[in-house]
């Protein structure tokens, strides 16, 4: 534990500190001393809609090169930087999707943390099913094992319909078949598994067929991105954290009759907007989130 | 049967037959309303639905262009809209108020902007 005090203070000393949000405090019995298991942060990053251009963000070319380097300013680096989706705002030009895709990797390439990992939102993939998001970073739904974490990437984004889909469900269950009930599995996904707000689209048609799936798991936590805001939900024991965005923020649902972005504030400038760390103390499978500002201020 | 009975008579039946239709009006159900909604890239129209609370409806819906979806969320329905053919949604406005309804098939460039309103009055 003493690592984990220690990861807050170098963030405090950054000057970066912000709210704290203490995530599944359940705990388990099977990790208790493995020797392969460590604490680790990441961070995630999320709706960087590069390509947009307007009112909501006077520095739209900006904003992302700024994170990046907020990211790069970490005391300590992350173990891996996660993106949740939307890393570039829509286009029906499928050469313009391609050269936005191009820039963004091109700028997140200055992250010093080389272990970057993507998944697309419905700006980058619902208009061609994620064929050209597959080109630059391959696929939209995968696992990955990190210091005794089972992370799931799961993909509602590449059917229009804002379906996960039968077969990926599939895939979804023969994965967690593999695992104890008390896993600490991390899902990261784009849209909310649940009907968070179905009234503005956010909602997955299918979620509840990923919760279900999820349910007998007692270590489950989601990270998603979509709203442009945090927001902390619980459906049973999974904890469901959505990130800021890093270009505009949208309101609170349900909070005015439409969801248009709401405006930049030039005495405030990029309020509303930012990252996040995530600590994991792999032994309570439990998760520190702290919410960072683009810069400084 | 004398003139006074035969007139008592068909007095009888035609208050019975009176009775009778006011109790067929007393439990007649509220008329349907049919309503025609046309999507395109990236609206409705018409993009004000306006209901009777208890009134049962049934929209129609059709797409000028791409595959659109029609979601009220406070009604519990919603559709997909398939160019060339016309997906009907049926409910009863259970409640007052104004309602928000959504394409939620992402369809293009204007889809977060494509959305209506439905006003159910008492």
């Amino acid at each position: 534990m003493k690592r984990s005090i220690d990861r807050r203070d170098f963030l405090r000393l950054a000057g970066l500190g912000g709210a704290v949000y203490a995530s599944g405090l359940g705990g388990r019995a099977w990790a208790a001393g493995a020797a392969t298991q460590d604490d680790f942060y990441f961070v995630q990053l999320s709706d960087t809609h590069w390509g947009f251009e307007g009112p909501p963000n006077p520095d739209a070319r900006g904003t992302l090169k700024k994170a990046v380097a907020a990211v790069n300013a970490l005391a300590e680096p992350p173990d891996f930087v996660m993106f949740t989706g939307d890393l570039t705002h829509i286009t029906e030009d499928p050469r313009e999707r391609r050269k936005r895709l191009a820039e963004f990797r091109d700028i997140v390439a200055d992250l010093k943390v080389k272990n970057v990992r993507f998944m697309p939102g419905e700006h980058d993939a619902s208009l061609d099913q994620g064929k050209a998001f597959q080109e630059f970073f391959g696929a939209t739904h995968y696992t990955f094992d990190h210091k005794g974490v089972h992370f799931v990437v799961v993909d509602n984004v590449s059917d229009p319909r804002a379906l996960i889909g039968d077969e990926q469900l599939q895939w979804l269950a023969a994965d967690l078949a593999q695992l104890p009930k008390d896993a600490d599995i991390v899902v990261f996904t784009h849209r909310p598994l649940f009907d968070l707000y179905p009234q503005w689209d956010w909602a997955t048609r299918d979620g509840a067929k990923a919760i279900e799936l999820l349910l007998p798991h007692t270590n489950v936590t989601v990270f998603y991105g979509h709203i442009h805001q945090e927001h902390h939900h619980e459906t049973g024991h999974i904890a469901h954290h959505s990130a800021k965005s890093l270009i505009f923020p949208l309101p609170v649902p349900a909070s005015q009759p439409k969801r248009d972005p709401l405006p930049w504030d030039p005495a405030q400038p990029y309020k509303g907007l930012g990252f996040r760390v995530v600590e994991a103390d792999v032994k309570k499978a439990s998760y520190a989130i702290t919410e960072l500002p683009v810069q400084k201020g | 049967m004398n003139r006074k009975t035969r007139v008592l008579g068909i007095a009888a039946i035609a208050l019975t037959l009176a009775g009778a239709a006011l109790g067929t009006y007393a439990i007649a159900k509220p008329a349907e309303v049919v309503i025609k909604v046309v999507a395109k890239r990236f609206d409705y129209t018409p993009n004000v639905i306006k209901l009777k609370k208890g009134v049962p409806v049934t929209l129609e819906l059709t797409t000028k262009d791409v595959v659109m979806g029609f979601s009220a969320p406070d009604f519990a329905t919603r559709a997909d809209i398939i160019p060339g053919k016309t997906a009907r949604v049926r409910f009863v406005p259970d409640k007052a108020g104004t309602f928000t309804f959504v394409c939620d098939i992402f369809c293009g460039t204007g889809h977060e902007q494509m959305e209506g309103t439905i006003e159910v009055v008492d």
